[in-house]
């Protein structure tokens, strides 16, 4: 040990008050700061609300509408929605994952100024409800996964 | 080499725990649970990337206590409990990532996201390999133990980060089921499944850390932390320290 044994006695008490200043700010951080900047995707009422959103590419979120899939040689189109607005969505590649009517979606790619979201990515959001499949008979449940 | 001790009680209940655990979790996770309603097979997936998650919080939770236990009693028993908490979170860090990539690719459509939850915990994978690289820097062993202690105790904040991130931010991933503000249903098959397999790594990681404790201590010269057990005869140690 080369530290003088007094130093060594105080060192941890600045150590763990530096602790504490350090979880106290990223605390704070991760509370305030982050929030508004850590947007993975947008909702559909967001999409429409913000006009200055058309034409950039970004993320967009929510729930597949039941019935509205309809699947071409040139990709797949649906309408997604928060449970407020819809937008409808086509996307230039058939979904993989475990798409399904009534589950939670997410696609990359351009809102148009004709009210079309077209997109190259779909990935699949899927809830945090876990159970068996339904016995043959039983009417299909609709889950909510938005969040 | 010295001949090998005879394992304590601790050592011996926790093997046996570890591996009835882990068979009852093995023939519950696959022959007892049904495949999910959505996810199909793939959600099976959840039975070792839960716990593999799970058995890292718990290490970097170790690694904090026994880093302020170093900084306040400067015993280099410590020291070697968090260096070995942390080698087996990092791992099982790592575990979680890889297998968490193997759940999205049939479920989300995609191997890897720039989502939240994922770019934390690479985060907390980064910061925890480097505490097991900080204690290297040092002259002496007890300046590299100081700084590892300090890095073990600031990067345990980015535990809740990661756990919380899907509730604080929007993310891909899906809120937790269990350990969650908002628990979610989860069939009662697969509950068990989650709960024995969770049991099982828990054991098996702890078991670990002790074995992985024990080197640690003779690679530092010092006493064997573990008494023989009351009875058992006295092993001579032979050979020289290193």
């Amino acid at each position: 040990m080369t530290v003088p044994d007094t130093v060594r006695r105080r060192a941890p008490w600045r150590l763990l008050t530096l602790a504490v200043v350090v979880l106290a700010a990223v605390g704070v951080l991760a509370a305030t700061g982050l929030q508004g900047s850590l947007v993975y995707y947008k909702t559909t009422s967001e999409l429409l609300a913000d006009p200055s959103l058309q034409g950039e590419r970004l993320r967009l979120g929510g729930l597949v509408v039941p019935a509205s899939v309809s699947r071409g040689p040139d990709g797949v189109s649906f309408v997604l929605t928060d449970g407020v607005q819809e937008v409808r969505v086509v996307n230039s590649e058939q979904p993989r994952g475990v798409f399904t009517e009534g589950q939670g979606a997410l696609v990359e790619g351009i809102f148009g100024a004709d009210g079309v979201f077209r997109s190259d990515l779909l990935l699949v959001k899927h809830g945090n409800e876990y159970k068996a499949p339904e016995e043959p008979g039983e009417p299909p449940a609709v889950k909510d996964v938005s969040r | 080499m010295n001949p090998p001790r005879p394992p304590g009680l601790l050592d011996r209940t926790l093997t046996a725990g570890a591996a009835l655990t882990s068979a009852a979790a093995l023939v519950v996770a696959l022959a007892v649970a049904p495949p999910d309603a959505l996810q199909g097979q793939a959600q099976r997936l959840m039975y070792v990337h839960v716990p593999a998650a799970w058995l890292a919080y718990a290490c970097f939770a170790v690694v904090l206590v026994a880093s302020v236990a170093y900084l306040l009693r400067r015993d280099l028993r410590w020291d070697r409990r968090a260096q070995a908490a942390g080698e087996l979170g990092v791992g099982m860090t790592a575990l979680a990532i890889v297998l968490g990539s193997l759940w999205g690719r049939p479920v989300w459509g995609t191997w890897w996201v720039w989502d939240p939850r994922l770019v934390t915990t690479v985060v907390l994978l980064l910061v925890y390999a480097g505490y097991l690289s900080v204690r290297g820097l040092g002259d002496d062993r007890a300046t590299g133990a100081r700084r590892a202690a300090a890095v073990g105790i600031l990067g345990f904040v980015n535990v809740p980060v990661v756990h919380f991130s899907v509730v604080w931010w929007r993310t891909l991933h899906q809120p937790a089921t269990v350990l969650s503000p908002d628990p979610a249903p989860m069939d009662g098959r697969m509950a068990l499944a989650l709960l024995l397999s969770v049991l099982a790594f828990s054991l098996a990681g702890w078991l670990v850390v002790r074995r992985r404790v024990r080197i640690l201590a003779e690679r530092d010269g010092g006493p064997a932390p573990q008494e023989p057990p009351p009875g058992a005869p006295l092993v001579v140690r032979a050979g020289t320290r290193s």
